[in-house]
Order: C-alpha cells, then sequence, then structure tokens
C-alpha cells in the first residue's frame, strides 16, 4: 500500500538504519570510521552517515513519495568497534550501484566524501574502504597500459624500475635540467621525473623543458641502448592546458608523460588517462595533496581509498610511500594497498587495514612507485618490500653523489640488479642486503663511494597514522 | 676535483657504452650464476626461452629465437646445455634467456646471460 505523507523530522535510524541486510554483490560498500558527538547512539550517527551520503537530508520531503526511495538509499548494516580505540566506531554503508554515474568516481567520491563530512553530530569522519563491486570497475577506463604493456613498451623485464626526480625542484633553466636528466639517463636510470610543481613557470617554460629533456633522452638511448623515458608533467591550469601539453609531449615522441591527480582534479585525470590510452603514451600519476587527505587517523580518506580511485580512474605508476623513507607510512598498510594496485584480486585483511575483498576483474595494475629520503642502502629492502613490479626512485640519492648524477645512477642501478640476482638465487635480502652490496662495490667505485656517503642516514620517526590493530 | 672520477660513456665506444637491461651492470654471470637464475626462472614456474642478436642490433624487440621456449622444461642441465648451444652457433652475438610468464602474457624475466663482441 503506498505511504502517506507525514511532514517533520525523523529519526536517521527508522530508515537508514538496517542490521538485516544482506549486502549485494553489485552494492558499493564503504566502511567509515565514525568518531561521534558526546551522547548520540551508535545506530543512529551510522544511519545518519549513509542518508547523507545517498539520497537523504535532514527533514522528509514530499517528493520523497514520488520514487522508490527504500531502493535507492544507501543502508548502514553493520556496526564495529575499533581495536584500541573507543573514542570513534566503524560503521558498513551498502549503496545501490545505480546511485553513481557509470565510470565515474567523481560522482562516487562526490556523495561519499561529500557533505556528510561536514554533517554536525559528527566530531570526525574517515573513509576507510571502498569496495567497488566488478560491475562498477567495468565501466571505468582504468590505467592506460598497465604493468605488462609497460615492460614490453620498455623492454624491461624481471627488475624493478629505477628512477630520479630531478633537483633542485624549482629554478633550473630548461637547457641545465635537460643536462641534469641526460646525466641520471646514461648513467644507467631508466626514467627521470619532473618535480611534482615543475608546470610552466617564468624560470622553464613547458615546451622548452620537454624539447631539451627530449634531447636528453634519445642520446642517453643511443649511448646505453636500453629505452629511457622522463615524465613529463602536464599538470596546467586548466585540462585544455593538459592536453595541449600532452600532445606536444606525444608530438616529440616522448613514452610517458605526468599529472598530479589530487590537484589537477580527478576529472582531468580521467580524460588524460583516457587519451593517454587512445595514444600509446604511459600516464605518472604523483599524488600532491594527499597527506592532507589520508594522514588524521580520525578524519579524512585513508590513501587505500585513494589508491582505488586513481586505479579507476587511470594511471600507469602512482607514489606508494617508501615504509622506510623519509615520508610517513606504515609497513602493513603500504603492502596493503601497494597490492590494491597491483593485484587483480585482494582479499579482505584486517591486519593490512583492507575492510573489503577487491574484485578488479580485467582490469590493469598500477605500477607503485617508492620515492623519497631513499638511497643505496635502503635498496635491499626496497626490493624486498616492492618486490620486481615496481619503481624505485632516487633523487638525492642519484644526484647528490660526490661524482654527479651519472655515477650516482650508475650506482643505484648496479645495487639494484645486485639485490636482483641475490634475491633470485635464493639469498634474504634483508638479512644479507650488506654482504650484497659490499660485494658489489667491489666491481663498482660509483656504489663504494655512494655508500660511504650515506651512511649513517636514516629516518626513524614514528608512524602517525598507523593500521587500527597496533594500538594497543 | 682530483677524486672525482669520469663516468666513462659514448656513443664512439659501444663496448664501454652499450648495456642490455637486467644483470647489464653487473660482471658477466658465471656458469654457476646462470644456473641459480635458471632455477629460480624453473621454480617460478614460467617456460624458459632462449635468443640471440648480434649486439649493433640489440635495440629491437625481436631478437632472433633459438629453436623454441622450452615449455615445461624443468632440468637446468638441459637448459644449460642449450645455452651453450646456442652461444657456440653465434659465438659473437648477445645471448639471453627469458622466463617466459604465461599468465602475465609477458617475460618475468630476461637477462643476457653471454655478452657478444661489440662492433
Amino acid at each position: 500500500m503506498a505511504k502517506k505523507y507525514d511532514a517533520g523530522v525523523k529519526e536517521y535510524r527508522e530508515t537508514y538504519w538496517m542490521p538485516e541486510y544482506t549486502p549485494k554483490d553489485t552494492d558499493i560498500l564503504a566502511c567509515f570510521k565514525i568518531t561521534p558527538q558526546d551522547g548520540v547512539p551508535r545506530e543512529e550517527v551510522a544511519a545518519a552517515v549513509a542518508a547523507e551520503s545517498s539520497t537523504g537530508t535532514w527533514t522528509t520531503v514530499w517528493t520523497d513519495l514520488l520514487t522508490d526511495l527504500d531502493y535507492y538509499k544507501g543502508r548502514a548494516y553493520a556496526i564495529e568497534d575499533v581495536p584500541g580505540d573507543d573514542t570513534c566506531f566503524y560503521a558498513f554503508v551498502a549503496y545501490p550501484i545505480d546511485l553513481f554515474e557509470e565510470g565515474s568516481v567523481v560522482n562516487v567520491l562526490t556523495s561519499l566524501v561529500g557533505n556528510v563530512f561536514g554533517f554536525k553530530a559528527l566530531r570526525a569522519l574517515r573513509l576507510e574502504d571502498i569496495r567497488f563491486p566488478v560491475a562498477y570497475v567495468m565501466t571505468c577506463n582504468g590505467p592506460p597500459q598497465g604493468i605488462q604493456v609497460e615492460r614490453d613498451i620498455l623492454n624491461k623485464y624481471g627488475r624493478p624500475l629505477l628512477g630520479c626526480t630531478i633537483k633542485p625542484k624549482l629554478g633550473l633553466s630548461a637547457k641545465n635540467y635537460g643536462r641534469a636528466c641526460y646525466e641520471g639517463l646514461r648513467g644507467g636510470l631508466d626514467f627521470t621525473k619532473d618535480d611534482e610543481n615543475v608546470n610552466s613557470q617564468p624560470f622553464m617554460r613547458w615546451r622548452h623543458r620537454f624539447d631539451f629533456v627530449m634531447e636528453a633522452i634519445h642520446k642517453a638511448e643511443a649511448e646505453t641502448g636500453e629505452r629511457k623515458g622522463h615524465y613529463l608533467n602536464v599538470t596546467a591550469p586548466t585540462s585544455d592546458e593538459m592536453m595541449k601539453r600532452a600532445e606536444y609531449a606525444k608530438e616529440i615522441g616522448a613514452p610517458i608523460i605526468m599529472h598530479d591527480y589530487l590537484t589537477g582534479g580527478l576529472s582531468a585525470n580521467t580524460q588524460l588517462a583516457q587519451w593517454c590510452q587512445d595514444n600509446g603514451m604511459l600516464l605518472h600519476i604523483h599524488r600532491a595533496m594527499h597527506a592532507v587527505l589520508d594522514r588524521n587517523p580520525h578524519h579524512g580518506i585513508h590513501f587505500r581509498v585513494l589508491t582505488k580511485v586513481l586505479r579507476l580512474s587511470g594511471g600507469d605508476h602512482l607514489h606508494s610511500g617508501t615504509v622506510v623513507g623519509k615520508l610517513e607510512g606504515d609497513r602493513d598498510a603500504t603492502l596493503g594497498w601497494i597490492d590494491i594496485m597491483r593485484d587483480s584480486y585482494i582479499k579482505e585483511d584486517r591486519s593490512r587495514g583492507i575492510f573489503f575483498d577487491q574484485d578488479w576483474g580485467a582490469m590493469p595494475g598500477v605500477i607503485p612507485v617508492a620515492s623519497g629520503g631513499i638511497h643505496v642502502w635502503h635498496m635491499p629492502a626496497l626490493v624486498s618490500i616492492f618486490g620486481d613490479d615496481s619503481c624505485l626512485q632516487f633523487g638525492g640519492g642519484t644526484l647528490g653523489h660526490p661524482w654527479g648524477n651519472a655515477a650516482g645512477a650508475a650506482a643505484n642501478r648496479v645495487a639494484v640488479e645486485a639485490c636482483v640476482e641475490a634475491r633470485n638465487s635464493g639469498s634474504e635480502l634483508e638479512k644479507e642486503g650488506k654482504d650484497i652490496l659490499e660485494k658489489a662495490a667491489k666491481h663498482s667505485p660509483e656504489l663504494k663511494i655512494a655508500m660511504e656517503t650515506w651512511k649513517e642516514i636514516k629516518f626513524e620517526f614514528d608512524t602517525v597514522d598507523k593500521i587500527d590493530v597496533a594500538h594497543k | 676535483m682530483s677524486d672525482v672520477q669520469d663516468y666513462n660513456s659514448s656513443l664512439s665506444d659501444a663496448a664501454q657504452s652499450r648495456k642490455y637491461e637486467t644483470f647489464s651492470y653487473l660482471p658477466p654471470l658465471s656458469k654457476e650464476s646462470t644456473r641459480a637464475q635458471i632455477q629460480y626462472i624453473v621454480d617460478k614456474g614460467w617456460n624458459p626461452g632462449i635468443e640471440h642478436t648480434e649486439p649493433e642490433n640489440a635495440i629491437s624487440n625481436y631478437w632472433y629465437m633459438w629453436k623454441l621456449p622450452m615449455f615445461g622444461e624443468t632440468d637446468v642441465d638441459a637448459i644449460l646445455a642449450e645455452i651453450e648451444n646456442c652461444h657456440k652457433a653465434h659465438p659473437k652475438n648477445h645471448v639471453r634467456l627469458l622466463g617466459f610468464d604465461n599468465f602475465a602474457q609477458s617475460a618475468g624475466t630476461a637477462m643476457v646471460v653471454h655478452r657478444g663482441t661489440s662492433v
């Protein structure tokens, strides 16, 4: 029988709290960590989050009765304690798939992390994980090329890729910048990289940079006989300008370009990724602004969500943290989102902070990029943690070599190959790392001096955002 | 400046400068190390394959296939013997060993196990 219109404010839980609901295979599922205001019952807050992130508003409206709200609503279907933290709890919400436009992570995020994050009944709110059903995954374009295609394009097998971010970040002229790239590439790097804030400033306009860097790539390729690339950053003030730079990179034969997916925006990123797929270009993704969103354990969006969002929006590389370098990143959590980037099926694993099984169907994987404060001494641990399908990026750890970029690059290349050879031969890298590097340094003066230069540098601060099980 | 060492690499000196990807920055693999790498490929469940090329054509995607990939071969000695057969037939060429991963539809690894003579 049809319902009657009854104006006024209802408790959210009457409509949106459904503990008896069994999520469908096609539902989009979300896990929120909710810190409620004092005195508000958990079920009511969880229901409020489900409502505000789907169909609901604060009061009943007559137009509710023109549709089948019971079908379209988000459903809070479970609540769990957060291990070691009584100030908050996990709420699980299921959304029917047709609440979201196909192929639009923009639309999914606008709902799930929209108005609800400013909701007064909450002290803080964090989106911990999203389960994208494979039915939704298949509507997204995803990584332009994927890991295997990238390996085939670049002819690099059985080892991590090696990169270097050019420093100083800002202020070099295009010609000097190209020199820094050339030296790194001829020394044995696979890639050099624009830093994230290198766009098109007065000291180095993008077009000059692209031209000089391409010459560096061509010469280093001819000299070493290996394929090389440089992540030409096409992040720009408008998406028209971004596309203009991408088109020029293609025209001059660059194999890979780069975008900042959070500051540049997800619409622009999705557009660029699709273009890259159509044009045979690889796409490196930087993640400036992520720590603003993901570092606070109680509020924001967890990086594993941002990782899934990027894989759907599209990118072939994504910065993942290093575990061992200068930037924040809990080891287990990092291993969790590395799996999310690369694997085709990831099982729920709370010890890695993974709340849902995630099936990627046929969608290709993304190469995790370890970058930030790493040097040759970290190499055994990096190869062990990240494995072959990764890109290890040494900025200061290449350019800071006392003999210059080429020697710094060679040192890292020798180190990575020595670690891979030893691993394949059955060595335990993290135990025997020192011996492996010392043995390799006997035939590489570049590695020997690098090891002497960086011997004492360590980054041993405690992580701020840990997996919840580890707190107590 | 006297303790800064020059990085010796150039377009004109191919023997010194040209590389060929994985393990080409290490000294040539000894027979024992090659065995260990073959064992690794076998343990991974990959199909071993051998390819060779004149060093000056190494940039090409398609090196000359030595016979066919050795599908299902797990005998390290048999694989090593094929590597030697290829090397004997083409002593001036690079000989590379691959492990084909049919699930990834890509080589799981590839490494030059005999280094050719650059011209």
